[in-house]
């Protein structure tokens, strides 16, 4: 198990958190969902794994690259 | 005429709204966020108000202060552009608390067509076909699931008080209806009402809107119809005028049906009435029905503009100071179409592009080519508000020769610092589809798929 940074794809806001610490998740499984310029942008699970902890909260403004949760995969 | 006039909005409509204002010698008032303080739609009126911080429920969509900031600049009449507080009837009746003239229809329309169930209620006492489908105060699931099935699948569900494409899911099977309604109600949420209605969904459809314009003094005519079928994500791109395959008698009644619904309301000002025509065959109008109507001007209007040669917002400004229609039938000339340059990334899904539009190269307007733009070089494109850059319309006597030149002018469009959709849309202008007049609404999925199997 080694741990994974999941970033996010652009600069947004977080809309709404789906994922939960401690949840199994699989490859494709929806985190959260962003809001940049009037449109939900998904963030994905790279792999499957288990939600270590979620590093920011809904209305945050996140930047392009910047990593929003960690996963044990 | 009645001035000055305070516009509530921003972006290119903000500053198409202030060049007319300009040339009719009215004052106008730009309002702005902390994220807009150096915007181009701020330079573009005479005076400007700060209105709060960047997130939109904060400014732009504040009612309070955007009233405040009229009231301050000393503006008389209230332009609210699209989006925003448009259709907004609490935001109508607000400006006439304050003795202020909103640009838009009287608060009573705005809420007859506001919500889709109520608008379709209205459509069938005026005697328009609607498009089949249940939009009753039963919102228990297993009730929806059970209209959905009598409807008859594929349906779309869509939320009340839903726009620009969000709170719209389809379904396939009675299986995939759940899913799809839990994820239709909670982007509902967001416009602060769950309700959902449920529609057939026209697996080939084309999108047709017919332009209505209605005086206080009982004159309502429509402006010809627009083609917007050319969507992603039930967003538009591409809008043109005339629509191909509408002749002049489908024309007249889909006039006719517009302009209905626009008496049957007590319609003033510029409104669009919005249709989806079966598109499995040639336009025919018992295969055409009435989805919603906008109570407010369209960002596709200038293709309408370039075919009647009216300018529209003119005439809305004209009609709020209480003018009177002197016209009644219009001749559209030529044909006009309309590209949507966007930030966003055509290579990964149309991926929004936010950031600093480090170079903006557009090309000059000129005889049959109009630019609407609302950044330049320079500027800051912030996630919170939509990715429109510029709307570039071309105008020729045939269709052919429009299409071409909207794709030559998206050609020289450069842009730097952030992704656009331009050299994307200059492909789709010229697909075989597009020239030939035969897309519908699911085109553009289609040919990204084809492209990315190519």
């Amino acid at each position: 198990m080694a741990e994974l940074g999941v970033p996010v794809e652009l600069t947004a806001a977080v809309w709404k958190i789906e994922a939960t610490p401690g949840q199994q998740v699989a490859e494709g499984d929806v985190l959260m969902i962003l809001e940049s310029m009037k449109m939900e942008i998904p963030v994905e699970s790279p792999r499957a794994g288990t939600v270590k902890s979620i590093l920011v909260a809904e209305g945050d403004q996140v930047q392009e690259g910047q990593v929003v949760l960690l996963l044990d995969a | 005429m009645l001035g000055p006039v305070l516009i509530a909005n921003r972006g290119e409509i903000a500053c198409r709204i202030a060049a007319t204002c300009r040339r009719l010698g009215l004052r106008s008032i730009a309002v702005f966020s902390d994220a807009d303080a150096g915007a181009m739609h701020v330079a573009a009126a005479d005076a400007a108000e700060r209105i709060g911080p960047a997130p939109p429920r904060e400014s732009y969509l504040s009612i309070p202060a955007i009233v405040d900031a009229a009231r301050r600049s000393g503006a008389r009449m209230v332009h609210p552009g699209y989006g925003f507080l448009s259709e907004n009837a609490d935001f109508a009746h607000a400006c006439a608390e304050a003795g202020l003239v909103f640009i838009g229809p009287p608060e009573a329309a705005i809420r007859a067509m506001g919500g889709k169930a109520a608008a379709k209620a209205v459509a069938r006492e005026a005697g328009v076909p609607a498009i089949p489908g249940y939009d009753g105060d039963n919102q228990a699931p297993e009730r929806l699931a059970a209209e959905a099935a009598r409807i008859g699948f594929p349906i779309m569900i869509k939320a009340v008080a839903g726009g620009g494409g969000r709170g719209m899911r389809r379904a396939d099977s009675v299986e995939a209806f759940p899913a799809a309604l839990a994820a239709a109600r909670r982007e509902a949420a967001a416009f602060g009402d769950e309700r959902v209605l449920v529609e057939k969904f026209v697996t080939r459809a084309r999108h047709i809107e017919v332009q209505v314009f209605a005086d206080a003094h009982g004159t309502v005519l429509h402006l010809g119809e627009r083609d917007c079928s050319l969507q992603r994500r039930n967003q538009k791109l591409v809008e043109e005028s005339p629509a191909p395959g509408i002749g002049p008698a489908l024309r007249a009644e889909l006039g006719r049906r517009a302009t209905a619904l626009a008496r049957a309301v007590g319609y003033v000002g510029a409104g669009t009435v919005e249709f989806v025509a079966d598109a499995e065959g040639p336009p025919a109008a018992e295969r055409i029905w009435f989805i919603e109507m906008n109570t407010r001007l369209q960002v596709e209007h200038p293709v309408t503009e370039m075919v009647t040669g009216l300018d529209l917002v003119e005439w809305q400004l004209r009609v709020a100071a209480g003018e009177r229609l002197p016209f009644t039938d219009i001749p559209l000339r030529g044909h006009a179409v309309e590209a949507r340059l966007c930030a966003e990334d055509p290579a990964r899904n149309f991926l929004p592009s936010p950031g600093t539009i480090t170079r903006l190269d557009l090309p000059e307007p000129g005889a049959g080519l109009r630019i609407d733009a609302g950044f330049r070089g320079g500027d800051v494109l912030t996630p919170f508000y939509d990715p429109l850059i510029a709307k570039l319309i071309a105008h020729a006597p045939s269709r052919a020769e429009a299409l071409e030149r909207l794709a030559s002018a998206l050609d020289a469009v450069v842009a730097e610092g952030i992704r656009t959709n331009a050299a994307f849309l200059a492909q789709v202008l010229r697909t075989e589809a597009m020239q030939a007049g035969a897309v519908d609404t699911q085109f553009l999925a289609d040919f990204r798929t084809r492209g990315a199997t190519a």
